[in-house]
């Protein structure tokens, strides 16, 4: 009887083909789909991603950031910075924004790293307080009413209307597949087995050698750069910005409920999270406060509840994962994968 | 040279209430290792319960204090032993998050109920009579109460942690809660307590909020983040470094204002940095946080 170990399940093949035909379809949009759905959908890929960075922060890496806007309006800064005042063609500045986030992500990383657990969330808070508070004492940047991207700026993407359109959207969703293509493949590495070990006990990671502290600022810089190229894009699609805008807690609230109402610490949990929360939106939008009031009660039942999202419950109920991290056993050949 | 003077002890007299909001978020912190987001959020909520028993009574602020304090002190026990004690346990996530969502529903139920506007608790002629130092230097007696009272709290506290018999219990479930337990603590009972003293502490300074400035229902989260910077410019475990880490912030952020005014606040997070940098463990530490 021979022994190995696994890490796809007949569902995750399934789960894989499933996905690749979408992002197949989604690729086409461009050609059939109109402009509101186009704009829908970036929107959609922007909040995925997004979410997804703040699960590797959170829920593996156990750095319960509620600062991440500090780096969304980072990004967003740093693309009409370099727009306007180094004469950067704007696609490039999305990739330029991510690296540029992730190198000042390391001295913030140096003063919030300090505090640990609950008061590490505070603490990113206060940096992106300010970053907000910072950026509107910038004349050149426009101040607190913000600033415009110049009309040169946005015609440099694309002559069209329809081809820029086509191109934000595919960048989108180029940007949203790379993220949860990069995370999967970064769990599913041996620093993702690290990670997973942190998530799980910290004392137990550190005493079977794991450096606790380079692995955390290794997911810090890399959901800094994430984050902020996503910003840079965010603000493409934008074109206006504002550090109260920019800066403002609530990217982070949406994406903190999207990620514990679908299921905090997998892959699966921010796309069912991302699906419910636009879900919810498109009929509630017009209620305002109540939507937000709902998406907090329910944040709080689910967090009380079932801990690990809906998916979380879905999975475990199945034991299903389309995008497996963990190492399965399997003893004697004749087991079938679930 | 005066006017800077001025700044200063005005920055002291603001440091008062920042230390009162300070206070609650470092007992619970201190009783039951908790951060509660949602602090801020209870502040401007306890500003506005006050507002509603002063339309509907006719009430003076500082009598209103006889329905508002027992009242957060019940709200208090009621969210810790209905909602907050099952979020308790080694992970750090589920109290974060929960109250993270709190935070948000007490802000949006706000808005929804008393809408954007500005609020201000009246408090009759107190509200522009000073009190001249020196001159240049004139103090706001209605400043100067709230200051005299927020040390008066926090030397209470101080005595009450560890003279009386909550007090002990708060310290001996804080210090080692399974052997707390085996005492004969019921530890579900003592963090319910534990709140509701936290949340009679932001009462009063929701109230003092109320009449020193105006309030909305978007204030809670500035709040929450000068209560946290006070806690940990103080130090952890220590009410009278609490009411110094307030004060700091307070004198930090009038200095910035003075400079220029889009500064005020700036400059109290960038000495919050600063200090975290130069001394992570605060200024007068007596716990550490691990």
């Amino acid at each position: 009887m021979t022994s190995r170990v696994v890490h796809s399940t007949r569902a995750s093949r399934i789960g894989m083909s499933v996905a690749a035909v979408l992002i197949l379809v989604l690729l086409t949009v461009p050609w059939w789909g109109d402009r509101a759905t186009m704009r829908l959908l970036v929107e959609i890929f922007y909040i995925l991603a997004l979410a997804q960075l703040w699960n590797l922060l959170a829920g593996y890496g156990g750095l319960v950031s509620v600062g991440q806007q500090a780096f969304i309006g980072l990004g967003g800064y740093l693309l009409f910075i370099l727009v306007i005042f180094l004469d950067i063609g704007t696609i490039w500045t999305v990739p330029m924004a991510g690296i540029l986030g992730a190198v000042i992500s390391l001295p913030i990383a140096f003063i919030v790293f300090r505090l640990r657990g609950h008061y590490f969330a505070i603490g990113t808070w206060v940096v992106a307080e300010v970053f907000l508070l910072g950026f509107a004492q910038v004349k050149a940047l426009g101040g607190g009413s913000g600033m415009s991207l110049p009309i040169a700026a946005i015609k440099s993407i694309a002559a069209s209307r329809a081809d820029r359109d086509a191109t934000i959207y595919w960048l989108a969703l180029a940007l949203a597949v790379a993220v949860i293509a990069g995370i999967y493949l970064l769990l599913r590495s041996r620093y993702g087995l690290a990670l997973t070990a942190i998530r799980d006990s910290e004392e137990a990671s550190r005493s079977l050698g794991v450096d606790n502290f380079r692995a955390k600022l290794m997911v810090f810089i890399l959901a800094a750069f994430g984050t902020s190229a996503i910003g840079a894009l965010i603000y493409i699609t934008k074109i206006r910005i504002t550090p109260s805008a920019a800066f403002d807690i609530n990217w982070t609230v949406t994406i903190i409920f999207i990620v514990v109402i679908g299921g905090i610490g997998s892959i699966e949990g921010p796309i069912v999270g991302t699906l419910i929360f636009f879900l919810l939106r498109e009929p509630l939008a017009p209620y305002g406060t109540w939507y937000l009031i709902l998406l907090g009660v329910t944040a709080v039942a689910v967090m009380l509840k079932a801990p690990k999202g809906l998916w979380g419950l879905f999975s475990e109920r199945f034991d299903i994962a389309l995008f497996p991290v963990q190492r399965r056993l399997l003893l004697g050949t004749d087991d079938k994968p679930g | 040279m005066i006017e800077w003077v001025n700044s200063i002890v005005q920055g002291v007299l603001t440091g008062g209430l920042y230390a009162l909001f300070a206070a609650g978020l470092a007992i619970i912190f201190g009783v039951m290792r908790l951060v509660n987001i949602a602090h801020g959020d209870l502040i401007v909520l306890a500003a506005f319960v006050a507002m509603v028993t002063i339309e509907t009574t006719g009430v003076d602020p500082f009598v209103s204090m006889v329905a508002v304090l027992p009242f957060m002190f019940f709200f208090g026990y009621v969210l810790q032993r209905g909602i907050l004690n099952y979020t308790l346990g080694d992970d750090l996530l589920p109290p974060l998050l929960v109250t993270f969502g709190i935070s948000i529903v007490i802000q949006n139920l706000l808005l929804e109920i008393f809408s954007a506007d500005s609020q201000r608790l009246k408090a009759g002629p107190i509200e522009v009579s000073s009190v001249e130092l020196v001159e240049g230097i004139e103090l706001g007696t209605l400043p100067l109460i709230v200051f005299v009272i927020a040390v008066a709290l926090i030397f209470a506290l101080q005595i009450g942690f560890s003279r009386t018999r909550l007090g002990r219990a708060f310290r001996a479930t804080s210090d080692d809660p399974s052997t707390a337990r085996l005492m004969g603590i019921n530890q579900k009972h003592i963090f319910g307590l534990a709140m509701a003293v936290s949340l009679v502490l932001v009462a009063i300074a929701g109230i003092f909020i109320g009449i020193r400035t105006n309030f909305d229902p978007a204030l809670g989260p500035t709040r929450l983040l000068f209560a946290f910077e006070a806690v940990i410019i103080g130090g952890l475990g220590s009410m009278w470094g609490t009411l110094a880490g307030g004060v700091i912030l307070g004198v930090a952020q009038n200095i910035g204002a003075k400079i220029d005014p889009g500064w005020q606040f700036l400059a109290g997070h960038i000495a919050f940095l600063v200090i975290l940098v130069l001394r992570p463990n605060g200024l007068f530490p007596r716990t550490r946080d691990d």
